[in-house]
């Protein structure tokens, strides 16, 4: 693939990832499930390193109905956490292509910074994201997200929003 | 000023105090953390001679390990020359432990072995510098330390809680139960909040509707338990335990009844490698028990995971749930038993944020009328002698606070 080309897709994967990102932070989750393929998946493994998923603990180990579950369980009043859900802010940044999957799918790697703030304090949320995106005309959509906690593997505090 | 700690605890409420009082935390780590069992790991943590892992009793850091005689010993994590901690790391297998300071050497019975340059010193004797071991002991796996010789032994400890912790371990499917994980967390809260929480029915419905509506209808029922002959009991020592789905009390019972519909694939997938007895009883287990065994101080056994409380600080709590499986058993059995523990428990799980939210408010509640509004535990007082199947009887956290008066007012 020519340098240009590398270019161009990872400043089109740069554009959709803040995207997601705004989707979040304004709680848009509506607009964040469409963004999905439907046999996608939303990991936030506890240990930063995990490559095994399927047989460790995550925090969060979504797939199309678990993430709409998530969602309904955000929006629906019914959970005190989230009816006063924190307030998010994330800075994403330091994107690098880090390859093509057989389909051509991107595999992309960026660095989020994430505060809540929520009774009068701030919380940080930093990690490492690693998505495999779908091209779907001039934009994406995920195949696969994976929010690597920094401080994954200790502890976290309850978490009203999604990382 | 020292208060009288009885008057503080009465049959049916607890002062505010308990929940804001730093000298009250100081006195709690003193005759509580630091005088009874604390449970500090599970077997399947150690599994080979040499394993070792960190963690705490109560605020002082210690070393789990299995000695190379294969001896369960509890040690604090500090070198006794200067004082560094001789493990960060979370687990490892070695055949000794080595202080990055001054490479003071030790045996993993916690015996100095050797030092660099010890011509340094004058009348030296390594037989003094062992690394200070707490005592340890074991109950099907379940391992406490205490810093106090004098503590009864652990089994006396436990007394009537041990057949309860008996049938908990049943959701093994017949297999030893395996530590599979763990979600880790933090609440700005008293650590009795959550104890109470443990042994706290009647806010099911409510804190975790959220959860429920995202059950289908089976499990939805099993977890409509305010009416569902389930009762709570007080099991001494300040010990209790909650029952909320009684037909899941003994999980080697009714096995041959119908597999329920939610389990039908994954009772397929085992058939390829299991006899159908087999397969009833791992799918019968996959869920975990149907009550909570809550143990004076720190420790739960939960339903389908270990619940462990360590006080920081008097209004900060640590939590982990430690999720548990089947020691050798199937993958897709324990893969069922690590989504369902997601789907629950820890930061980001259906119900323990909302849990942590409650019990923060708890917390945030606790600046107002100190002295005017006490924290009621007075639910299903007239049931306590015959457990008359109420589920959300307070009966439990009336023990753990009896029991928290008699150790603070020893």
């Amino acid at each position: 693939m020519s340098t240009l080309v590398a270019t161009r897709d990872l400043a089109l994967a740069a554009e959709f990832i803040a995207l997601e990102a705004d989707l979040l932070d304004t709680r848009d989750y509506a607009a964040w499930l469409a963004l999905w393929v439907p046999e996608g998946k939303y990991v936030v493994p506890v240990n930063p390193d995990e490559t095994n998923f399927e047989d460790t603990l995550n925090y969060a180990y979504d797939d199309a109905a678990m993430r709409s579950m998530r969602v309904r369980r955000l929006t629906s009043g019914e959970s005190m956490s989230a009816a006063h859900a924190a307030r998010t802010l994330r800075s994403v940044s330091r994107f690098r292509l880090l390859g093509h999957t057989e389909q051509g799918e991107l595999q992309v790697r960026s660095a989020q910074q994430l505060i809540e703030y929520k009774f009068d304090r701030h919380r940080t949320y930093v990690a490492n994201v690693e998505w495999v995106l779908r091209r779907e005309g001039e934009s994406f959509r995920i195949v696969r997200k994976v929010v690597r906690l920094l401080n994954g593997g200790d502890a976290l505090a309850g978490i009203t929003f999604l990382p | 000023m020292t208060r009288d700690y009885s008057a503080l605890v009465k049959d049916d409420r607890v002062h505010t105090a308990l929940y804001t009082d730093p000298a009250i935390f100081e006195d709690e780590i003193d005759r509580i953390v630091n005088t009874t069992w604390v449970w500090v790991a599970h077997d399947s943590e150690l599994p080979n001679k040499n394993d070792w892992i960190t963690t705490h009793v109560g605020r002082q850091p210690v070393i789990v390990n299995r000695d190379k005689a294969g001896t369960v010993r509890v040690m604090l994590n500090r070198c006794r020359h200067r004082g560094a901690t001789i493990c960060e790391a979370k687990k490892g297998n070695a055949p000794g432990f080595v202080c990055p300071y001054h490479a003071w050497t030790y045996g993993t019975d916690g015996t100095l072995k050797g030092l660099p340059l010890p011509k340094g010193y004058k009348d030296f004797d390594k037989g003094d510098y062992t690394l200070v071991n707490l005592r340890a002991e074991s109950y099907r796996g379940l391992i406490f330390a205490t810093f106090n010789q004098d503590a009864p032994p652990l089994e006396e400890f436990l007394g009537r809680a041990r057949p309860w912790i008996d049938l908990f371990l049943k959701q093994g499917g017949g297999y030893p139960v395996k530590v599979l994980g763990e979600h880790k967390f933090t609440f700005p809260g008293n650590w009795k909040i959550q104890l109470e929480n443990t042994t706290d029915a009647y806010h099911f419905p409510i804190v975790h509707k959220s959860f429920l509506s995202s059950l289908d209808g089976d499990t939805g029922e099993l977890f409509s338990f305010m009416d569902a002959g389930g009762y709570v009991e007080d099991l001494g020592n300040g010990h209790s335990v909650m029952v909320m789905i009684p037909e899941l009390v003994d999980l080697e019972e009714n096995l041959d009844e119908p597999i329920p519909e939610r389990f039908a694939e994954l009772a397929d997938e085992l058939r390829a490698e299991h006899s159908e007895d087999e397969v009833r009883r791992i799918v019968r287990a996959v869920t975990g028990s149907g009550f909570n065994v809550n143990l004076f101080p720190n420790l739960a056994c939960s339903m389908a995971f270990f619940r462990v409380l360590r006080p920081l600080s008097v209004e900060e709590t640590e939590v982990r749930h430690i999720a548990i499986g089947m020691d050798g058993g199937p993958a897709a059995a324990n893969r069922a038993r690590l989504r369902l523990h997601e789907h629950f428990q820890g930061p980001m799980g259906f119900g323990t944020p909302d849990d942590a939210e409650a019990w923060e408010r708890v917390q945030r509640g606790s600046q107002a009328g100190e002295d005017s509004v006490w924290i009621m535990l007075n639910r299903g007082e007239d049931k306590t002698e015959s457990n008359a199947g109420d589920v959300t009887a307070e009966t439990g956290m009336r023990a753990a606070y009896q029991m928290w008066k008699r150790m603070m007012t020893a």
